[in-house]
């Protein structure tokens, strides 16, 4: 049976995390590469991974509300931070992050919005969990853990500090 | 049923956007919130979101306008809609045919939103009402009663060189009487909670009755401009000279144009708008108007921001229930 996420420790899947992203870095052979949060989960795991593999290029952050699908059926997201990337997007090799990958569907949002900022040499997917549910072909190029879980039943992170994972079933 | 009844859904979401009056400050913050968002839009290789993509807006202007209908244009075209532009002068009015029959022919294309001006005030709230309740309304300014985007515009302005309303003073200087402008702005700083709002200009010109609306009157320019943080001039339009209602362009420029030495009065850090188009040397000296001090310009872009946002909170309130 898998772990339930209060026993999970996020900071050992950081770390692993981070070892295989250098390794990834290392061998594609990627030559200033940008981490790209997903606010707000993945801004907090990008952050750590910056600070961990020492990347200079500075912290880029997605606010994908304008290209969410479900636009004509929930309307506007509440207002957050909009989207910042301070650095230029063409040509360059980019580590999107993400804290529980699910359906697909804000990593396609995300992508396309990628995209208006100009064309990236790569795009590689890092995300803390990987549970099931896809709803579209995307997969993680790397993942702290994989999770087997029920329509009703989710997780979570929390943070930024400590950063940890919960746990909740919504029965409807 | 009056105006904000219908501006909100029971959940207090932005149905129609048609005055500012009456609505609750922490939604004009939404606005504002939402709009800073979007002016980063503006900054990328591509200007655009696919928020609202497959939607059709309509620019319904029985009025001339440059500035206001190609900013609505952008910010649709922003959002990703679809946007036709009906000058209603030169099209179906002339060939007889009924404004209630107009906007069924429009709403029969499937139009989700229309962005009316009329010289008439009133004329965007009882568009409203004749619409679909699935269709959106925002008031690109109606006769004398309002011109809502207009005003989040300027307070987007100021709220971006000053952000704290709480502490401010302002002064809306000129043709407060025939000015939509004025009017919606002085609703949107109250809401806002601006404590000094001065308004400044002839008594020819300015209502009677506008200290009802909480502002100080003042009839000497310097003296009005004692101290504020914020100068908005309005435009003096040309047609008030013929009316008798002013002497001359001249002497209106010398009472109450604003010139370096006047702007001297306001606070040294004070802030110069004009909602535009500016008429230089009849209300505003060029040195001011081109000077460090104006934002005028800014206006125009934030203009573009602050139209995606109220676009898009209200066709985001239309949305299934199920």
């Amino acid at each position: 049976m898998d772990p339930k996420p209060p026993d999970i420790d996020v900071e050992a899947l950081i770390e692993d995390i981070a070892v295989r992203t250098a390794r990834r870095i290392d061998s594609l052979g990627m030559e200033q590469p940008a981490l790209v949060g997903i606010r707000t989960g993945g801004v907090w795991l990008a952050a750590r991974l910056r600070e961990r593999l020492a990347i200079d290029t500075p912290l880029g952050e997605l606010n994908i509300a304008f290209y969410r699908d479900d636009f004509s059926r929930i309307g506007m997201h509440p207002t957050v931070e909009p989207s910042q990337l301070p650095f230029g997007v063409d040509d360059r090799h980019l580590l999107l992050v993400d804290d529980i990958l699910y359906t697909g569907r804000t990593i396609r949002a995300a992508m396309n919005e990628i995209f208006d900022y100009g064309r990236p040499r790569t795009v590689s997917l890092i995300v803390l969990v990987d549970r099931s549910g896809r709803e579209l072909p995307i997969d993680a190029n790397i993942y702290g853990m994989r999770l087997s879980l029920a329509p009703d039943e989710h997780v979570k992170l929390l943070g930024p500090d400590p950063l940890r994972l919960e746990f909740c079933a919504h029965r409807s | 049923m009056s105006v904000p009844d219908i501006q909100l859904d029971s959940h207090g979401r932005l149905r129609h956007f048609l005055t500012i009056e009456h609505l609750p400050q922490n939604l004009l913050i939404e606005i504002l919130d939402n709009a800073e968002r979007f002016t980063v839009v503006g900054d990328r290789a591509v200007k655009k979101v696919p928020l609202l993509r497959g939607k059709t807006v309509v620019n319904l202007f029985f009025e001339p306008s440059t500035r206001t209908r190609t900013t609505f244009e952008l910010a649709a075209k922003r959002l990703s809609a679809d946007v036709m532009n009906l000058n209603i002068e030169a099209s179906a009015t002339s060939k007889g045919e009924s404004l209630s029959d107009t906007l069924r022919t429009l709403e029969a294309m499937a139009t989700d939103m229309f962005i009316v001006r009329h010289q008439d005030s009133g004329a965007p709230e009882f568009i409203a009402r004749q619409v679909g309740p699935e269709v959106g309304v925002i008031n690109a300014g109606d006769g004398r009663h309002a011109h809502p985007t207009q005003a989040m515009l300027d307070v987007f302005t100021i709220r971006r060189h000053k952000p704290d309303f709480e502490r401010l003073t302002v002064a809306i200087v000129g043709d407060v009487l025939h000015s939509r402008v004025a009017r919606s702005e002085i609703h949107a700083l109250r809401t806002l909670g601006v404590p000094d709002i001065r308004v400044i200009g002839p008594r020819t010109l300015l209502p009677t009755d506008i200290e009802a609306l909480g502002v100080q009157v003042f009839h000497n320019l310097a003296r009005g401009l004692e101290g504020v943080d914020v100068v908005i001039m309005l435009r003096l339009q040309q047609e008030r000279m013929q009316s008798a209602l002013l002497p001359s362009g001249h002497e209106y420029f010398h009472t109450y144009g604003l010139t370096p030495a006047h702007l001297k009065h306001a606070a040294r850090d004070a802030i110069v708008m004009h909602p535009g188009p500016i008429n230089r040397g009849v209300e505003i000296d060029s040195a001011v108007a081109d000077g460090p001090q104006s934002v005028i310009l800014q206006q125009v872009t934030h203009g573009i921001a602050v139209r995606m946002a109220v676009m898009s909170m209200v066709l985001g309130s239309y949305v299934q229930t199920t």
